[in-house]
């Protein structure tokens, strides 16, 4: 035996009219009634200033200017009331949503009034209220008058019993016996009213709970990716301390050894046997000194310890094969990760239009505004790059990705080629 | 010129600064203060005017490019002190910001590199202290990389003779370098100046002032 978590599974099952289902829809409709009633009086002052239009056009005379002002304000400010007036109504709504459906609902946190404006949170609630003021009265009317058509179908026989005649829809009768058949099919829809009274019961469920359901799944991701984030920037955090370490220790030592044996070589006569030992040990303290800087290269660049990401951007360019200009408008400063993450992508882009683009020249451009940094680069060579030959744009894209960014690319054939990654700034 | 070259020294790994004052004093420089961060370094050369300063480019306070930029502060109090700075890995801006500070003459700008081979470079500081300019053979290497149509013009031992020119040798030391007569070399450097548009000129440093420029300027 399955316990049906909700109104629109039951409506499925052969045994719904015997269950408790119909009872807790009928429940959830009639509490929506005062609700829907209320938001429908704010949905009728939005929709005044048209009313007057309307009514005046049929009657042929000239709109109240003044009066239609006065309107439009007024609509204006239920309108921008409505984010506000949204958060009790959702929660009332999002208890109420627990008679027809048993799976838990989110309530997103109180961020204060503001919030309420600039969050999707908000004007979603806000949204509800327009549901509730315009369609739902709309839905439940239409309802609503398919009952009392059946109510009259069934009370037929009864109402028939006088002198009067009665209308049935589409028939007229004079007597009982006459409406009895009429009362028998009023009876046999009495069940598919029931139906269609869960359906639409249900339809507002689901809308409610698209609209006011905080979606748990979407805040687990955003806090898994922001622990990413937080590693990543943990592991460029190692990098940099290691890159410090070999640059301030081991580097400048080893340049101080090999000085020392530079200094021995001069006082040891070459016809001395230790002359020929004392050269070999120079020559490779020399090669060490060249391997040491190819790696502390590639733990991190130098240049963004000392440059800054303007100043190794533009060194990129001044290595680049390819002639590059580089615009730079960093008016404030960029996070660490962050920077390193535009360099590399500035530095992995720039080989590729070396290797691939065959560009006559690029261009690079560096923008931060006060949320994000935006790295464009720009070249004229034939296009046509393609994220799944593998020009390294995967890897570029996965770089970015890790630190909440976006990448972009625009490619035709024939060129020219764009690549126009976005990366958050958080204070 | 004063017989004795008075130097000061920058460098913030004391095992390597100490290494240093021994190439110096061996060489016959007299080393008047070896400091550790850029604001002793100003304090230091303004203390002491010496004709040679010898510097590190990262060092304290900030252990970015600390000390290149004292060192330009300094050029533009004392145009005519000579400047070496110690990078541990090739810069072109560096190079550039240190050409452009006074008029390029009586700079140098070096991989750290070089001073394993203590006689050489020795002989490039005392260069630089005679008014001359030394660029590391890696950064003039990369100048040369870049594609240029003039550049094309040369033939291989035309670009060889013009990396060493850019570098900041006389005819003299590119003759014995390549193991050829001194006229030969300034054969070489008249055709070059003349392909690439140079004015042509006895002046050594003038004349590796007007390469550097020519390879740095935007293609």
């Amino acid at each position: 035996m399955t316990v049906d978590h909700g109104l629109a599974v039951a409506l499925r099952r052969r045994r719904y009219l015997l269950s408790a289902w119909p009872w807790r829809a009928l429940a959830y409709a009639l509490t929506t009634l005062p609700l829907a009633g209320a938001a429908a009086f704010g949905a009728a002052v939005v929709a005044a200033p048209l009313l007057l239009v309307v009514s005046a056009l049929r009657r042929g005379r000239p709109v109240d200017a003044e009066a239609l002002a006065v309107l439009a304000v007024v609509a204006l400010a239920v309108v921008a009331f409505a984010p506000l007036a949204g958060a009790p109504v959702a929660a009332v709504e999002r208890w109420r949503l627990g008679l027809v459906d048993d799976r838990p609902v989110t309530a997103p946190r109180w961020r204060g009034l503001a919030a309420r404006f600039t969050t999707a949170t908000g004007w979603r609630e806000g949204a509800y209220l327009a549901v509730l003021g315009v369609v739902l009265p709309l839905a439940y009317g239409m309802f609503g008058l398919l009952v009392l058509l059946d109510v009259a179908l069934v009370a037929g026989p009864w109402l028939a019993g006088g002198e009067d005649r009665i209308v049935l829809v589409w028939a007229t009768v004079d007597s009982p016996a006459e409406a009895v058949p009429y009362a028998l099919a009023g009876l046999l829809a009495v069940p598919a009213l029931v139906y269609l009274a869960g359906l639409l019961v249900a339809a507002q469920a689901a809308v409610a709970r698209r609209l006011l359901d905080d979606a748990p799944g979407g805040a687990a991701l955003r806090e898994v990716t922001r622990s990413r984030a937080r590693l990543v920037g943990a592991y460029e955090a190692e990098r940099r301390r290691i890159e410090r370490d070999m640059h301030d220790g081991a580097q400048p030592r080893l340049t101080a050894l090999t000085l020392q044996l530079g200094l021995a070589r001069l006082d040891v006569p070459d016809d001395s046997p230790a002359a020929k030992p004392l050269a070999v040990a120079h020559e490779q303290a020399k090669e060490l000194m060249v391997t040491l800087r190819g790696i502390v290269q590639g733990i991190r660049p130098q240049q963004l310890t000392e440059l800054g990401l303007a100043g190794a951007v533009g060194e990129l360019a001044a290595r680049s094969v390819v002639p590059v200009t580089v615009r730079a408008d960093l008016t404030r400063p960029v996070p660490d990760l962050i920077e390193t993450t535009a360099w590399y992508v500035v530095s992995e882009t720039l080989g590729n239009v070396a290797r691939h683009a065959g560009a006559g020249r690029a261009q690079v451009r560096l923008t931060r505004d006060d949320r994000r940094l935006v790295v464009e680069v720009r070249d004229d060579g034939r296009g046509g790059a393609d994220p799944a030959r593998g020009t390294g744009l995967t890897g570029l894209a996965d770089r970015v990705a890790a630190v909440e960014g976006r990448l972009l690319l625009s490619s035709p054939p024939g060129g020219p080629t764009l690549v126009r990654v976005e990366l958050p700034c958080r204070p | 010129m004063p017989s004795v070259t008075r130097v000061v020294l920058a460098e913030d790994e004391v095992l390597l600064r100490e290494g240093l004052v021994g190439v110096l004093t061996r060489f016959g420089f007299a080393v008047d203060a070896a400091v550790g961060s850029a604001p002793e370094l100003l304090d230091a050369v303004r203390t002491h005017r010496p004709d040679l300063l010898v510097t590190d480019i990262r060092m304290p306070p900030q252990h970015r490019d600390d000390g290149l930029r004292a060192a330009v502060t300094l050029r533009a109090e004392r145009p005519d002190l000579a400047v070496v700075v110690l990078s541990q890995h090739v810069q072109s801006g560096y190079a550039a910001a240190l050409l452009d500070s006074g008029d390029g003459n009586r700079v140098g700008y070096l991989l750290k590199d070089r001073v394993a081979d203590v006689a050489e470079f020795a002989e490039t500081l005392r260069r630089v202290a005679a008014g001359g300019t030394a660029v590391d053979p890696d950064v003039v290497r990369h100048l040369l990389r870049r594609p240029r149509d003039p550049l094309a013009a040369l033939s291989r031992r035309e670009r060889e003779v013009l990396g060493l020119v850019a570098e900041g040798h006389s005819n003299t030391a590119i003759a014995s370098r390549l193991h050829v007569t001194e006229a030969a070399v300034g054969k070489h450097v008249g055709n070059i100046l003349a392909k690439l548009g140079l004015p042509p000129d006895e002046d050594t440093n003038r004349r590796v002032l007007a390469v550097l420029a020519y390879l740095r300027a935007e293609s």
